[in-house]
């Protein structure tokens, strides 16, 4: 579904990403782990096309589609849903228009026909259950004076209603207390099928005993210095980031 | 030969032509008016922007254009009208053409006793006692040149009357319509609204025009509420992009008055907003919003003044603008506390959006607080549109001019939705939406 190859991204002039190779594959959930500075929001912010951030060499392919030649929109509009480390308060727009203009937009790319107040109620309603979210807040401003955990669990819905192909949760985690961590993680595991894939860059291991992944990468300093399986991330969990600062990381793992 | 005098003399040469035209107006104390404003008109000038409040404000573009009044009879099509109409309202209806009541558009409903809504023309025929009262109170035309040429050429214009206790639950909607095809008019609306203790009313001046022509609005609006009266009043400009429009507003508040003003502007090609109010007894409320989207080379200035004579009384202003190409803005916005308004509740604020490197925005909000015991703040900003809340719209699969349309519409939407009525605001959503979309 999703190659990385040899990419090197950063902003301003300063690379950031110093040569990332990943590949993803349908059905498949991957955890991008990393020290604070490591390069992992950056990573989720050029995969979702933010322009700031500037393409330095390197490839991205998306189902066959080099995806750094799409806009932001077309991303999201092919399947690839960002989940904010920090979602953007948009006072004025209704967590309801949002949804709906979004759906309708994207459905307008796909030639299908726009959906109806009744069907767009429906599935709003039946994908609200998942993250528990009140029917008061459809009419609110999207995120606008939502608490920590509401905005992440916003984030969960709307990928719930616009069920990509592709997530990218960017420390979905951080900041949440257990319940509202459960709560996400639900969401997240009831999402995933055997034809979607997601990418949960975090930087705690807590939020991996709700979620298993398939798989589990260490960004460090802009390069993926260590790739395993589940058991990589406890690893992580028990020893700190340290280490791998110190460039022991073979040495911890092999232990 | 200056033609900024060219066009003052012809004022006052053609004063006798406009009298022999008045059949019946000219017999009362309106007719004195008109002639004190016509010798205060004469010992005036135009401003410059060397006059302090004029300093962003050229307008001698609009001196330039040599408008006159015109005599000729203009009619529009009903189907211009009915556009004009917010869906699903029922209201009084009364339409202006080239500043003239026309009674063939013109629309009233059933009104409870007393109340007067019609031609401030017929009024002055009629000698009303109310009319002769007020006329001229309030905006005064000693000082300042526009309302002078107002008063001097008073002829047609909105007179709304509405008696102590009397509620008119359904809008009272007021269109203005001109139409000046080649010719360069003036038009000079002079609305007079007074509405006495206890009574509530609803009223939307309403500036448009058909075609895109160059013509001069010069309009003057005085409205009274008196103890305990509430007046929402909108004002909506959607006027031609050549075209140049001047308006005051004043307004007296007595004691536990309750006035709302929004104005929303598409502007003309020079647009000059003044609005005073003055409460001038205890315990009066004011709202005075604003919303202004302007771009290509339109020019909109909007001055307004909160006069807060009396303690115990609250205001709030809201004014926001969106500006795009080489557009200029200017807002100037003065609060005033005098020493006896302790308890003085008063917030003003602008922002602005500039969606071009070339707009540009004058903003001054002034307080002047003479009082110690009061609660008062302004502030404006100035920015440009939230790049992260464009991105996550379209990192949402909404393309960027429907989130650019999406965000403007937000930026605009707390001075649209306290406006009461759903199909005004209806009616100005769809303003908003068609200009951003």
């Amino acid at each position: 579904m999703l190659e990385i190859k040899n990419l090197h991204a950063g902003i301003e002039g300063n690379e950031i990403l110093k040569g990332i190779n990943l590949k993803v594959n349908a059905g498949e959930m991957h955890a991008i782990m990393g020290p604070n500075g490591s390069g992992k929001s950056t990573l989720a912010q050029v995969l979702a096309g933010r322009e700031e951030y500037e393409v330095i060499s390197g490839e991205v392919i998306y189902n066959g589609r080099n995806l750094l030649e799409l806009n932001t929109e077309d991303r999201a509009r092919e399947g690839i849903f960002l989940a904010f480390q920090y979602p953007v308060e948009i006072p004025g727009v209704s967590n309801t228009n949002l949804l709906k203009t979004a759906l309708n937009e994207i459905r307008k790319y796909r030639g299908e026909e726009e959906l109806d107040t009744i069907d767009f109620l429906s599935l709003i309603k039946e994908k609200m259950k998942l993250v528990e979210l009140d029917q008061k807040f459809l009419s609110r401003s999207v995120n606008e004076g939502f608490s920590g955990g509401e905005k992440k669990r916003n984030e969960i819905f709307q990928m719930a209603v616009m069920q990509p192909k592709l997530a990218i949760l960017d420390e979905t985690d951080s900041g949440l207390d257990i319940d509202a961590l459960k709560i996400v993680a639900n969401g997240v595991n009831k999402l995933r099928t055997k034809d979607n894939a997601t990418i949960l860059v975090t930087h705690y291991q807590r939020l991996l005993n709700y979620i298993v992944p398939d798989f589990v990468h260490v960004l460090y300093n802009g390069k993926i210095v260590k790739s395993g399986g589940k058991e990589l991330a406890l690893k992580l969990e028990e020893k700190g980031y340290d280490w791998v600062k110190n460039g022991k990381l073979e040495e911890v793992v092999n232990q | 030969m200056d033609k900024t005098i060219d066009i003052k003399d012809w004022y006052i040469s053609n004063f006798g032509e406009f009298e022999k035209r008045l059949n019946g107006g000219k017999e009362n104390s309106i007719h004195q008016k008109r002639k004190e404003a016509l010798s205060n008109f004469s010992k005036l000038d135009f401003p410059t922007i060397k006059d302090e409040e004029w300093k962003y404000t050229s307008i001698a573009p609009l001196l330039k254009n040599n408008f006159v009044p015109s005599y000729e009879k203009k009619n529009v099509s009903k189907e211009f009208v009915k556009s004009l109409l917010f869906d699903e309202m029922e209201h009084s209806l009364i339409v202006f053409i080239n500043g003239r009541y026309s009674a063939e558009n013109s629309v009233l409903l059933n009104l409870p006793e007393g109340v007067i809504i019609g031609s401030i023309a017929e009024e002055i025929k009629i000698k009303n006692e109310i009319l002769l009262k007020h006329f001229g109170k309030y905006a005064d035309h000693q000082n300042h040149i526009f309302t002078a040429l107002s008063t001097a050429y008073t002829e047609d214009g909105a007179f709304i009357y509405i008696p102590a206790g009397k509620i008119v639950e359904k809008p009272i909607h007021i269109i203005f319509i001109t139409d000046s095809g080649d010719e360069k008019i003036l038009t000079q609306p002079r609305n007079l609204f007074v509405a006495e203790k206890r009574s509530q009313v609803t009223i939307i001046e309403h500036y448009a025009c058909e075609e895109e022509s160059t013509y001069f609005t010069n309009a003057v609006t005085e409205i009274v509420t008196e103890e305990n009266a509430v007046v929402d009043h909108i004002k909506l400009q959607e006027e031609s992009k050549k075209a140049f429009h001047i308006a005051r507003m004043e307004v007296d508040q007595e004691r536990n008055s309750n006035f709302s003003s929004h104005l929303i502007s598409t502007g003309a090609d020079l647009t000059r907003n003044e609005f005073n109010a003055r409460f001038n007894d205890e315990g009066g409320e004011c709202t005075l919003n604003g919303l202004y989207m302007i771009d290509g080379t339109q020019l909109f200035d909007a001055h307004t003044l909160m006069d807060h004579a009396k303690p115990h009384c609250n205001s709030h202003e809201h004014y926001k603008g969106i500006l795009d190409d080489k557009s200029r803005g200017v807002f100037n916005g003065k609060v005033i506390v005098r020493q006896d308004a302790q308890k003085t509740n008063a917030f003003q604020e602008n922002n602005n959006i500039l969606l071009s490197d070339e707009s540009l925005i004058n903003t001054k909000p002034q307080l002047e607080i003479f009082a110690d015991d009061v609660k008062c703040s302004h502030g404006a900003t100035i920015g440009q549109m939230d790049d992260d809340a464009k991105f996550y719209l379209k990192s949402r699969g909404i393309g960027e001019e429907a989130s650019k349309g999406i965000l403007l519409h937000a930026f605009a939407s707390d001075v649209v939705t306290s406006i009461k009525i759903e199909s005004v605001r209806n009616y100005i959503e769809e303003i908003i939406t068609k200009k951003f979309n």
